[in-house]
């Protein structure tokens, strides 16, 4: 159950080794113990260190699950085994893939590869997660977006055009879930200081992933439903949305 | 076992809180006054398979007024009874001064019809908008708690339905459906867990008038109110409890109004107000209004709070014998129907804790402590228990027992954590029909008889029929 100042007592992330994830989970487990169930690519060797990483952190008890986010059919299966595990009362969708932009829009197989574990992917966990606490009458979804899908740019169109469409899902998915009980938080942050973006030039608005994830869970506990990250980044967007196209496409974005 | 298909349940599907508006959850609520219907969502819950709806295999648990702060009356994903639509007052016997009731009646009910009778509820919490059955089920207290014990003790007996679908008769000595009567005590505060209360007979206490006779004393500091409580005088009294502050910082910290008193007798009431004595067991108080919807998130603040304060301080004073209402005595917040509204969206916590009387130093230091914290508290309760009673999960035991409001904000949960392994490491505790955010392992460290508790309700329910919100956070099942 999640109590009355938030806290829950089950936490399922998908990406079990994705840093923002494992950060938003310490940032629940700073408050209180509770059950961690990762979600973790098969083979992916980062899965026992983050499974050591939460207990050292406070976890009463870390499940490791095998999930591949593009073997479609196997995903009813992953989510009732965490399910069977305990209740799950937030479930994180923070995996994902960025690639290289530029590679990305000319390599039909890797944009076909991004597509597919970005949207696809996360509207297949999110169709079952929304499921199983629709039934449970209660539950916390994260879904990590990007401003990069807010308004899709040159410099990164592929990616973007996978996050536009997991924002949209989430967002309305939320709303679709809003009379039954279960609440969905969309996260669109700027640019994270992690391994996905260590190799790219740090872009104005940066945050550290522990920032991050203090942001998401109180955003949480109020029961928002959309929040940029940094929160700067709302206004940000605004501005560059009214930007006329001709313009736009003369920004180095 | 009736075997009635779970899609012929008039459920409706409701979003349910406590009375603190926190941690809403979504389920399937069934109101009716047929308790052979109510037995057919017992046995439909009990009885499902892989095939039936999800709503089946999340339990059940009866809800009554939802007066409780916390997630107690929830269960999310499941079936909720409401029991408010079972509510007819079968018997009222003014010779054995016992009533014979559905668990659905309000005390406020029972209250109305008794009184013509002569007949008094023998325990009354805070609020009469409790049902009967959710007295029981959290054994609820009252201003009298020091002289009369709580709620279960006064129930003669009560029908119980329980997982399997019978219906057994249960009394505080034993019966021959439970013959230890562990069943009996085990459903004494034990927040519906064991089965749903169907009906009870209560017994009554016999009352000559509706008033009471009252006396009122100002303290200045913390250890007046300390001392007024432990100089023996709360004896002379039935009632007693105190609004003290829990803003002010010291020296007016912990200053309190304590109001004591007894049931009036006809002759006190046709000598200190003769008019009321033409209709002496007579009640008419109704709520004036109720508070609207609209109130901000922050409202309750410790300006607004502070302001309040100071006027129900002065309102309070020093008296003796004064005649006083119910409502006046007992129920001023009576007055507002839906004054929880006033702490806005975000919902407020009640935080009620009992430390035992040896621990009076630990005590002055936790109250320093929560008028320092910078949250601020403004309906603040101050009761001297009595001894509590043989029930496993019954809240009272003897000592100091205090109830404060927070609104939520940011600090809260840290701040009331370590409040909590303090008040455990006193021997203290804190209450089913007011938590909403402790853990399951302080819970049951404070609770030396929840094994036995716990054992009880496997063997009557083993297989999880009965299960709430607050079962599963506090790990009851």
């Amino acid at each position: 159950m999640i109590d009355a100042t938030g806290n829950p007592q089950a936490v399922l992330l998908l990406g079990g080794t994705s840093e923002i994830g494992l950060a938003i989970v310490k940032e629940y487990l700073a408050k209180q113990p509770l059950r961690v169930v990762l979600g973790v690519q098969p083979g992916d060797e980062l899965g026992e260190a983050a499974a050591a990483e939460l207990t050292a952190a406070g976890a009463s008890a870390v499940d490791v699950l095998e999930f591949d986010a593009t073997d479609f059919a196997s995903h009813p299966g992953v989510i009732d085994a965490a399910w069977k595990l305990a209740d799950i009362d937030v479930a994180i969708v923070a995996f994902g893939l960025l690639g290289d932009a530029e590679e990305l829009w000319q390599d039909q197989a890797k944009a076909v590869q991004i597509a597919q574990v970005n949207y696809s992917g996360a509207v297949s966990v999110g169709v079952l997660l929304g499921q199983k606490m629709k039934a449970q009458g209660y539950g916390q979804i994260i879904a990590m977006s990007t401003v990069a899908g807010e308004k899709v740019r040159r410099s990164n169109f592929v990616y973007g055009s996978t996050k536009a469409g997991l924002d949209g899902f989430y967002r309305l998915l939320g709303e679709a879930l809003a009379p039954f009980g279960p609440k969905v938080l969309v996260v669109r942050p700027g640019q994270v200081r992690t391994r996905m973006s260590a190799h790219v030039k740090e872009a104005p608005l940066t945050v550290d992933k522990e920032d991050l994830a203090a942001q998401v869970v109180d955003a949480a506990r109020k029961g928002q439903t959309l929040i940029w990250v940094p929160p700067t980044f709302r206004f940000v967007m605004i501005a560059l949305k009214h930007i006329p196209g001709p313009i736009f496409r003369l920004l180095p974005l | 076992m009736s075997t009635t298909p779970a899609t012929d349940l008039p459920t409706i599907t409701a979003s349910l809180s406590g009375w603190g508006r926190t941690a809403a959850t979504t389920a399937q609520v069934l109101s009716t006054p047929d308790p052979e219907l109510i037995a057919a969502a017992v046995a439909a819950v009990a009885g499902h398979n892989a095939d039936s709806p999800s709503h089946l295999k999340r339990g059940i648990v009866a809800r009554g007024l939802g007066r409780s702060y916390g997630d107690v009356a929830q269960n999310a994903g499941g079936v909720v009874v409401d029991m408010t639509a079972l509510n007819r007052i079968h018997a009222i016997d003014p010779d054995a001064a016992t009533v014979d009731v559905d668990a659905g009646v309000s005390l406020d009910a029972l209250m109305r019809a008794a009184l013509p009778h002569g007949l008094w509820v023998p325990v009354l919490p805070g609020t009469r908008q409790v049902t009967v059955g959710g007295a029981i089920g959290c054994d609820v207290h009252g201003k009298n708690h020091h002289s009369a014990g709580s709620f279960g003790n006064h129930v003669a007996s009560m029908q119980l339905l329980v997982a399997d679908g019978r219906v057994l008769t249960l009394t505080p000595d034993g019966s021959a459906d439970d013959p230890d009567a562990s069943l009996f005590w085990a459903t004494i505060g034990g927040i519906g867990l064991t089965g749903i209360i169907l009906r009870v007979v209560l017994n009554m206490t016999r009352t000559e008038t509706a008033y009471f006779i009252a006396d009122g004393i100002v303290t200045k500091t913390l250890d007046e109110t300390i001392a007024v409580h432990s100089d023996g005088s709360e004896a002379n009294y039935d009632y007693s409890s105190a609004w003290f502050d829990a803003i002010s910082p010291a020296p007016k910290l912990g200053r309190a109004a304590l109001s004591r008193g007894s049931l009036a007798t006809l002759d006190q009431l046709k000598e200190k107000a003769p008019k009321l004595a033409a209709d002496p067991l007579g009640f008419h108080a109704k709520p004036l209004f109720d508070l609207p919807d609209v109130f901000p998130n922050g409202l309750a603040n410790k300006l607004t709070f502070s302001a309040l304060g100071s006027v129900w301080y002065a309102k309070s004073g020093n008296y003796t014998g004064k005649i006083q209402s119910l409502t006046g005595f007992y129920h001023p917040l009576d007055m507002f129907g839906e004054w929880n509204r006033a702490y806005g969206s975000h919902g407020f916590l009640q935080y009620q804790f009992v430390v035992p009387p040896a621990a009076v130093t630990e005590f002055k230091q936790l109250i320093r402590d929560i008028q320092a914290s910078g949250h601020y508290s403004f309906l603040n309760v101050f009761k001297l228990f009595g001894p509590g009673n043989r029930a496993p999960l019954s809240y009272p035991i003897p000592g100091w027992n205090v109830c404060v409001d927070f609104p939520i904000k940011a600090g809260l949960h840290e701040f009331l954590h370590g409040l909590d392994a303090r008040i455990l490491s006193f021997g203290g505790r804190l209450y089913t029909a007011k938590d909403s955010r402790t853990t399951a392992a302080t819970f049951h460290a404070m609770y030396p008889g929840i094994d036995d508790w716990i054992a009880t309700r496997r063997r009557i329910d083993p297989d999880g029929v009965f299960v709430s919100d607050m079962a599963r956070r506090l790990e009851l099942v």
